[in-house]
């Protein structure tokens, strides 16, 4: 059994006092691996590093290999800095964040798995806009990195963070609602609200399928890690305004593995299903490998 | 499980079983080759042969064999340094219908002369594992200090390699034993918690029964 399986669990840790959430995930996960505290806060150190040295060094003129991805995270900061959108700055920040990742990750450029490569996107999307928007201390953002680990590692050990296993919705919802908790974390929400949190966005996400398109990490992932992070920003949102989730987050992460295995493996990671089977997706993907 | 899986490995995308498992492969057959690679014939198959090169397994298997991690950016362009270091090295794709859907095949040769010929497979999330060297069908990950013997079957054989093990304070974290048929040769794969030295290796390779012995070191 994993170290942390189940979201029961990490509220007990929480109401038990003492050390904080974050904290108690820390000495627990060192102590499991036989590496010293500082040793685990060095390494997380050196993972916020590699997501702010990736989001820094997003080049607007790189295409990936296939030539679907690139550009558009630049496309979408021009349309946020001159004014018109819908959803004003903030909003503007994160869904830039997301694709920015998502296409130096297709680049393949440094970046960091959170918890998938195809999904690194969706953490640092919502963690570094928020970090700016509110003086948020670097300290604080590795806390929030060691809650977001803590409570993926419960989705991993329940149910799957592996496209191949259980669809997109253990990838990309995995990555949501890891940002979730993480989120409500920051903004001083409780245990209980993290779980809410965690369960609000897995939901809104479940079934979701893993369809490459002729197999690649790129359409349709890097804009699902811009609705990760958007997805995030709702749930936690809806958790911190008190709403609650009717489905208890051990039960949701339950009720995703169950979803992930009734679910076709067309669906699964093979680029034969979903838009991978679209006629044009089928016409890319004849081209590329025919080239 | 370890924490920073969830949130890592820090590698060069796009994609953590054929990028990063795939440098990871090539770091792991570097380290039971022993030496700097000269030559490589990599076949891969399935999903690694139908997807790879948009995921830059090559070039990723290439960077591996040169010792690079998964998170160095010069992975993407491990051809020119290949190149530079007179590294020689050919792709082949095959078929293998039973084989896990990430497979690859790389026989190599070695600058001091020694050679390999060895199939691995990246099982998930960058995670990899070593299926067979030569004609030893085995499985083990390649993270550990690895020692891989074929013996021949007979009576105490796991016992006195286990008694040197144990003289030497070494600590086994994992020991699978496998044989072709009874008393025909079998294979121990065991993975320990520290490094292993060449006297304590000598004193295994000089065991009754032990026809050889593969050390895998930590980079």
């Amino acid at each position: 059994m994993a170290l942390f399986y189940s979201v029961t669990q990490l509220e007990d840790f929480a109401a038990r006092g003492g050390a904080p959430l974050w904290r108690q995930i820390l000495l627990a996960s060192a102590e499991e691996s036989g590496v010293t505290p500082e040793q685990s806060l060095e390494k997380m150190n050196a993972a916020l590093d590699a997501m702010l040295a990736a989001d820094a060094a997003y080049d607007p003129s790189q295409r990936s290999h296939s030539g679907l991805v690139g550009g558009d995270a630049d496309k979408l900061r021009r349309y946020f800095e001159s004014g018109r959108s819908i959803c004003g700055e903030f909003v503007g920040r994160v869904l830039c964040g997301a694709m920015r990742m998502g296409e130096c990750n297709a680049c393949m450029h440094r970046i960091v798995a959170a918890p998938t490569a195809g999904a690194c996107g969706v953490l640092p999307a919502v963690l570094l806009p928020y970090a700016a928007e509110h003086g948020t201390p670097r300290e604080e953002l590795i806390a929030a990195l060691y809650i977001a680990a803590g409570y993926g590692m419960v989705i991993a050990s329940r149910a799957s963070i592996s496209g191949a296993e259980a669809g997109c919705q253990a990838e990309i919802g995995a990555a949501s609602a890891m940002a979730a908790a993480a989120l409500v974390y920051l903004h001083g929400g409780s245990a209980v609200q993290m779980s809410d949190a965690l369960a609000i966005a897995l939901k809104n996400m479940m079934g979701l399928v893993c369809d490459p398109v002729a197999g690649l990490v790129e359409v349709p992932c890097v804009k699902r890690n811009a609705a990760g992070a958007m997805n995030a920003l709702c749930a936690a949102e809806l958790a911190l305004a008190g709403v609650r989730s009717r489905i208890p987050a051990d039960e949701v992460i339950d009720a995703m593995r169950a979803v992930g295995a009734l679910m076709s493996p067309l669906l699964k990671e093979t680029g034969r299903g979903g838009v991978a089977a679209s006629p044009t997706a089928q016409r890319f993907r004849s081209d590329y490998f025919g080239s | 499980m370890d924490l920073f899986d969830l949130i890592g490995p820090i590698m060069v995308g796009p994609s953590s079983s054929h990028t990063a498992g795939a440098v990871r492969i090539g770091l792991a057959c570097r380290r039971i080759l022993g030496e700097e690679v000269a030559e490589a014939d990599i076949t891969l198959y399935g999903s690694f042969a139908a997807t790879g090169r948009g995921h830059g397994t090559d070039r990723a298997i290439i960077a591996g064999l040169m010792g690079m991690a998964p998170d160095d950016e010069r992975v993407p362009d491990s051809y020119a340094e290949a190149r530079r270091r007179g590294l020689l090295f050919s792709f082949a794709f095959g078929e293998m219908p039973q084989g896990h859907p990430n497979t690859a095949r790389l026989v190599l040769r070695g600058v001091k002369g020694a050679d390999a010929d060895i199939e691995a497979v990246s099982v998930g999330g960058g995670r990899i594992e070593i299926r067979r060297i030569g004609d030893m069908a085995l499985c083990f990950s390649a993270e550990q200090p690895t020692l891989i013997i074929r013996n021949e079957d007979k009576p105490g054989t796991v016992a006195d390699v286990s008694r040197v093990l144990s003289e030497e304070k070494i600590n086994i974290a994992t020991f699978q034993v496998n044989r072709n048929s009874r008393g025909g040769t079998a294979v121990m794969v065991i993975e320990c918690d520290t490094p292993l030295n060449d006297t304590l290796l000598a004193r295994i390779r000089s065991l009754p029964g032990i026809l050889r012995a593969v050390y895998i070191n930590r980079e």
